[in-house]
């Protein structure tokens, strides 16, 4: 194990997938010459390491961006295609909600797409609603494509490499608050499976499911109920598509509460899902409200105030929890 | 090129114009270092001065603008008062758009400035729409869309000028070529490093000029937005300049060649077009010391606005999305 930032275990899985197979490239606005210095950017270093051949910058041109991703796939290459913020893959939506996730459909399965788009996303830069909106609920309704969105170094590591590797359409999600947030990385190959989520803190009272940068706010959350008496389990889903739904029902049948929490709005969000989940499948073991902790429905503000105001914080979670405690709630069995 | 046709009354306005965005950006350099004094990335027009004013003084006041994330200029051009556009760059609750815009997204619409994208190849299929809306009401105004030389290489680009010129719309697509792209140069990112070019691919007319020379950029614009005005259709004009500072301020310009940026210096639209003035006598050192100290005077007055004016309330985030109805 390394100590590694998360900007650095993105890197460092990048750098092994080039090295791995010479089928791997890289593409993007600034992957290979950035106007940024910064060596925990996931892409930093690998133009002078790999060659303009491999890490290739390209004009602002999304569609052709993840256009080149589908076609150079459909042809045996495993790109790694760039988005530089979430809202920017709106420009390229056709390529991948039209193409990268229905040809192989269409094909009767005889085409195969195995290309990641990696997309960075994050709230709490200031720079508005253009440039930080979390879509992932879009992604997650597009069937055939995964979506992969982790919360630390070593699952960021091991998930990029189980994603360059897989031999379908992948939408990596890169929260880049956590770029900087260092933790302990396996080297060399390592790989996380896809579709597995983790409980990253046991608990029996209430199940809390998130991903992302919001795990961190679930696990400060949980520190303060502990405080409390109040245990609660985190789960951290770490793949959305394919949903590992028996790790989130196999822990609202031990605690009986579900909250789910994202940075993403609350409207058709992707807590909706879960929870639609939980009311099918684990009814009889709820015994209150299913609750999510979203942002609000708006566009992610700029001003200060209003941009943490935006933002889920412990503090609402923990108010969940309490709420979900609350035994005038709790269902009569 | 001669001063014809450019009375001294407006080339002095002009002049001073570019100052104030001059100064403007300057003291954003300045407070883009300290902590907290405004959000966000800091996006300049440092240099490209004789664009933005070039082109707005040529426009009427009903004449509708569009941009994209490197706006300043072009909206003190077009006349918004730089004490609320400061308040707004701060974020802070008496900006122009009530601290919702930030500095990335203001919109002045009492002034024409309708919309401001950030979404690079926005503005001319938002454009567009503007001039298909002037010409459904039969208005004698124009649209004039601002875009950079990256923002061409966007789909969006080529489909708003093909419908523009299919429709004859009064679109005057301003590409503000300053060579460079986030850290791709030009030849990075394009093999037609002569943007207007594409005119032809859509059958309109194009102009391409000397991007630091305002009175070139000002007398191309007047004679292509007649062409629009006229009803004759769109038309491209590629303004060629240079980005003096690094795409924002957050950028260290680690990949720019400092001897082309030097060159380029030494080609300053401000500085040029003051020797020029002086040159012809039209205005003497006193003016121009008197032109700087008030321009500074009306900056300081804005940061001081700025500084002054709180933060929106947390729960307004809530408010402007939807109108009741
Ligand atoms: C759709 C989209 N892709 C990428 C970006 C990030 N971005 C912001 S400005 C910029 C470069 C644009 O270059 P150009 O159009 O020449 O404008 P300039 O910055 O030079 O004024 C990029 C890539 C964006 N804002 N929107
Ligand atoms: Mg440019």
């Amino acid at each position: 194990m390394v100590k590694l930032s998360t900007g650095q275990a993105l890197q460092s899985a990048l750098d092994m997938a080039l090295s791995l197979d010479e089928t791997v490239f890289i593409a993007g606005e600034g992957v290979g010459t950035s106007i940024h210095l910064d060596p925990n950017l996931p892409t930093h270093g690998l133009l002078e390491k790999y060659g303009p051949k491999r890490v290739k910058d390209t004009p602002v041109s999304e569609a052709a961006i993840a256009g080149l991703a589908v076609g150079a796939s459909a042809m045996g290459l495993r790109p790694v295609v760039e988005i530089m913020f979430f809202p920017f893959i709106t420009l390229a939506s056709d390529m991948l909600v039209n193409h990268a996730a229905k040809l192989r459909y269409m094909s009767g399965g005889k085409n195969a797409f195995p290309l990641t788009v990696r997309v960075k996303a994050g709230v709490n830069f200031g720079a508005g609603c253009q440039h930080s909106h979390n879509l992932e609920a879009w992604i997650a309704h597009i069937p055939g494509l995964k979506l992969v969105f982790p919360s630390n170094p070593l699952d960021a590591k091991g998930l990029l490499l189980s994603s360059i590797f897989d031999p379908n359409p992948v939408v990596f999600v890169e929260e880049m608050l956590l770029y900087w947030m260092p933790g302990e990385v396996a080297e060399g190959d390592f790989r996380v499976p896809i579709g597995k989520a983790s409980v990253v803190r046991a608990g029996k009272d209430c199940t809390l499911v998130s991903y992302g940068g919001a795990v961190h706010t679930a696990l400060h959350a949980a520190e303060i109920l502990d405080t409390e008496g109040i245990s609660l389990e985190v789960i951290d889903l770490r793949t959305l598509v394919p949903l590992d739904e028996s790790c989130v029902l196999d822990s609202i049948k031990k605690t009986g509460r579900l909250i789910v929490l994202h940075d993403a709005t609350r409207f058709c969000g992707f807590g909706a899902e879960i929870a639609a989940i939980a009311s099918e499948k684990a009814f009889d073991a709820l015994k209150a409200p299913v609750m999510r902790v979203a942002a609000p429905d708006i566009p992610v503000p700029v001003s200060p105030p209003q941009e943490q105001f935006y933002k889920p914080d412990s503090d609402q979670v923990t108010e969940a929890v309490r709420a979900v405690m609350d035994p005038s709630v709790q269902r009569r069995q | 090129m001669t001063a014809e046709g450019l009375n001294s009354q407006l080339r002095r306005e002009i002049y001073t114009d570019m100052v104030l965005i001059r100064k403007f950006e300057e003291k954003l350099i300045a407070l883009a270092r300290e902590k907290a004094r405004v959000v966000g990335m800091q996006i300049l027009s440092y240099g490209q001065e004789a664009v933005a004013v070039g082109v707005v003084k040529a426009l009427k006041p009903d004449d509708v603008v569009v941009t994209n994330h490197r706006s300043h200029g072009h909206l003190l051009a077009k006349g918004a008062d730089p004490k609320f556009l400061m308040a707004e760059i701060m974020c802070k609750a008496t900006g122009v758009n009530k601290g919702k815009a930030g500095t990335l997204h203001l919109a002045v619409p009492e002034i024409n400035a309708i919309m401001t994208s950030t979404i690079v190849g926005a503005s001319p299929p938002l454009g567009v729409g503007a001039a298909f809306a002037q010409q459904y009401r039969n208005l004698p105004d124009i649209t004039v869309v601002f875009f950079g030389d990256g923002a061409a290489a966007e789909g969006s680009v080529h489909e708003a000028m093909n419908l523009a010129a299919l429709w004859k719309l009064p679109v005057l697509f301003v590409c503000e070529n300053n060579y460079w792209a986030g850290a791709q140069c030009l030849p990075e990112h394009s093999c037609v490093e002569e943007i207007v070019r594409r005119a032809d691919a859509y059958g309109m007319p194009g102009a391409a000029m000397d991007g630091n020379d305002v009175e070139a950029v000002y007398k191309t614009t007047r004679e292509m937005a007649e062409h629009c005005r006229s009803g004759k259709g769109p038309v491209l004009m590629e303004v060629r300049t240079y980005r003096m500072r690094g795409h924002g301020e957050h950028d260290p310009c680690h990949y720019m060649d400092q001897v082309e940026l030097q060159q380029w210096a030494e080609r300053c639209p401000v500085k040029s077009f003051r020797h020029r003035l002086m040159n012809e006598n039209l205005l003497t050192d006193k003016d121009f010391a008197a032109i700087d100290a008030e321009q500074e005077a009306v900056v300081e007055a804005a940061v001081t606005f700025g500084d002054d004016s709180p933060f929106p309330a947390a729960e307004d985030a809530l408010m402007d999305l939807w109108i009741n109805s």
